[in-house]
């Protein structure tokens, strides 16, 4: 199998009649890459990927693949293969002729394709079960079957619309391993589309944030969930807590934030945007409910905020802690479970210490809705 | 009570499951089994006058099927070479109507199906709405077109297609196309309602991997669409091989269809028992055919009422 075909997208636009599906999208994926599209549903996503795959011709922009322009050339000649959201197994052919249809349609003999796919079905670890219907096996199973079946057309790119979508959260936990492994395994390029922040964040080389036609951000997962670069990026992945306000002053890579309910705090500005923010700006800052450190009043550090503990939750690796500050300004704190014994402080008062590291200041702007 | 039937009355009471179950069962029975029960024994007994029926003559034979095997007694030919001509050529025929016919439904079956939009509502009353004027009347539309004066030959001799007029008639074209043309609703909707069915993905599918159109539709959207492609031309090839209406008007003077000699038999030769023969024989060698092609394309029953 051919390592490391790239996929660049330039200036790409996609629209259906008025609507902008599509808005100036300009990508890089370096070949062997396990890259990820993520946003929510109705960013333009799977138009995307459909432009890759060829189903459907960009309005304006090129996809190349490889290098090569792919204008004109339908989804039957590319070098790549889709995986469905609901998979689009044959339901009348048996689990080895779904894998090799591919084969089928060069002229392969049935012999060739037999041995193919039992190759297929051990690398997939499922021995055995060729002579099945994907009727009758699990949707775990009818994954992989769908996975064997596009490496079988050994393409350059495997595009991936949601599959793991349909499955339980167990499964899709398991498969997201076995999926990153697969693509080591074979080495050649993987783009994903998902809305699922975890599965991008776990599977990926690199990601690429989506909102309304637009991709907010481009990077390795630690960056987006550490510099995210707008709003939606630093709101739609991971939990955040925003502070509305505006910008007082920008002193080197720092920012003070005048809140609209919180006081003046300090923050680090996002790298996408150093240079860019100015006092008097509108802007938001986040802090992850993870970057707080829970303290009584009167032991303050040099950055913090004043609240009063709501309610608190225990999530199993984590306990929740919902505050109210002024204003009725609601924020969340996340304690990991290390075994230590948790005393309730519901009702208290309590300061909230961060490191100005781990707060974003970024300019305001839509924040993720779900 | 069989746990079927008792499921079927608890879930609608005892008077409206009796009343259903009373109507299904004088409409198989009393509209269907029965009269078909007495057409098989009238072909089994002589033509007698009225008098006579029911006394010492009225006994079971085989002679009306005789007749249509050897022809009349004493007869001059060793066979009814006619009769059994005209009963090959039309299973023969009605073969042929049906797979035009599947030829040119499944495509338009596959593109009511498959494709989104307004318009496929609009083309599909277009089809439906000629369904409104009665079999006749579209029979004696089809002569008018096909007729040696009519408007298919006017304008192929205006063209200079033909020098003189074509007999769509005597040359059994105009059958055909009336054959064809009056069950096309009956091939068309059987398959549209499957291939609608179709996961859009499973073509997309195909057709990333590089499957070919017509590898596409051989592979995978035929294979799911068999239980409509099978319910569409047993109708098709029934109704075809029992048309009266069409080969009456339509057809040249001297190709007679089955159907006409049995209508002849009941209507103008009143030998009812002949002519029950003659239909008990189309019936029986229609459904033995249907059968027969069934297995060959392993189709079961249970898939035809899909």
């Amino acid at each position: 199998m051919s390592a490391g075909v790239g996929v660049d997208l330039e200036n790409l636009w996609i629209r259906f009649g008025d609507f902008v599906a599509v808005r100036d999208a300009k990508v890089h994926i370096n070949g062997g890459d396990f890259f990820s599209f993520l946003g929510p549903s109705g960013c333009g996503k799977t138009t995307i990927l459909r432009a890759v795959s060829g189903f459907l011709e960009p309005s304006e922009g090129q996809v190349l693949i490889g290098g090569k322009d792919m204008k004109g050339i339908g989804p039957n000649k590319r070098p790549t293969a889709l995986i469905f959201q609901n998979l689009a197994l044959f339901p009348l052919m048996k689990v080895w002729e779904n894998i090799t249809f591919s084969m089928e349609i060069k002229g392969a003999s049935a012999r060739e394709r037999r041995k193919r796919a039992d190759e297929l079905l051990d690398m997939i670890a499922l021995p055995d079960q060729g002579d099945k219907l994907p009727s009758e096996l699990s949707g775990g199973q009818r994954q992989r079957v769908a996975i064997a079946r596009a490496l079988c057309a050994e393409p350059d790119v495997l595009l991936l619309d949601e599959p793991l979508s349909a499955l339980d959260l167990k499964l899709r936990q398991h498969m997201r391993t076995e999926l990153r492994e697969i693509q080591k395994r074979v080495g050649i390029t993987f783009i994903y589309i998902t809305h699922d922040q975890g599965e991008a964040l776990t599977m990926s080389d690199n990601i690429a944030v989506m909102r309304a036609g637009v991709i907010d951000q481009i990077g390795d997962g630690k960056t987006i969930y550490n510099d995210p670069s707008t709003a939606f990026a630093a709101s739609f992945v991971g939990e955040n807590n925003v502070f509305r306000g505006t910008v007082k002053q920008v002193q080197g890579d720092t920012a003070l934030i005048a809140t609209n309910r919180s006081g003046d705090l300090l923050a680090r500005v996002s790298s996408a945007n150093q240079g860019k923010m100015k006092a008097g700006d509108d802007a938001m800052m986040f802090i992850r409910p993870e970057a707080f450190a829970l303290a009584p009043v009167g032991s303050e550090g040099d950055h913090f905020v004043t609240a009063t503990v709501t309610n608190e939750e225990f999530e199993g690796n984590a306990f929740n802690i919902f505050m109210e500050g002024d204003g009725g300004k609601e924020m969340k704190v996340s304690l990991p479970n290390l075994g230590q014994s948790f005393d309730s402080h519901k009702g208290q008062s309590m300061t909230l210490q961060y490191d100005v590291q781990n707060a974003v200041a970024l300019p305001a702007g839509d924040l993720a809705t779900e | 009570m069989p746990r079927f039937l008792k499921e079927f009355f608890d879930r609608n009471g005892l008077g409206i499951g009796s009343l259903m179950l009373g109507l299904v069962l004088f409409w198989t029975i009393g509209l269907i089994i029965m009269p078909q029960l007495s057409m098989l024994d009238f072909s089994f007994r002589p033509n007698l006058p009225p008098p006579e029926i029911g006394g010492p003559k009225d006994v079971y034979t085989m002679e009306n099927y005789k007749y249509l095997v050897f022809g009349p007694e004493g007869g001059s030919q060793d066979f009814n070479a006619v009769d059994l001509k005209v009963f090959y050529r039309t299973l023969i025929a009605a073969v042929f109507v049906t797979i035009f016919n599947l030829i040119l439904c499944y495509p338009i079956a596959y593109y009511l199906a498959q494709t989104k939009g307004n318009h496929i509502r609009i083309f599909a009353l277009m089809l439906i709405i000629p369904y409104w004027i009665n079999e006749i009347l579209r029979a004696f539309a089809l002569r008018i077109i096909f007729g040696e004066t009519g408007v298919l030959n006017n304008l192929l001799v205006a063209a200079g297609v033909f020098d003189t007029p074509f007999d769509f008639i005597r040359n059994d074209i105009a059958l055909y196309a009336g054959l064809g043309y009056a069950y096309i609703l009956l091939m068309i909707f059987p398959i549209y309602n499957v291939i609608e069915s179709l996961d859009r993905n499973q073509i997309e599918a195909a057709r990333d991997m590089g499957a070919s159109w017509p590898m596409i539709h051989r592979r995978v959207v035929i294979p799911y669409a068999k239980p409509g492609i099978s319910s569409g031309c047993t109708m098709v090839f029934m109704l075809s091989a029992g048309a009266l209406a069409a080969p009456q008007i339509l057809g040249g003077p001297s190709s007679l269809w089955f159907t006409q000699l049995i209508y002849q038999q009941f209507n103008d030769n009143s030998d009812w028992p002949q002519g029950a023969a003659y239909a008990v024989v189309l019936l029986v060698t229609c459904i033995l055919l249907v059968l027969a092609v069934m297995r060959l394309f392993k189709v079961d029953m249970g898939d035809i009422g899909k």
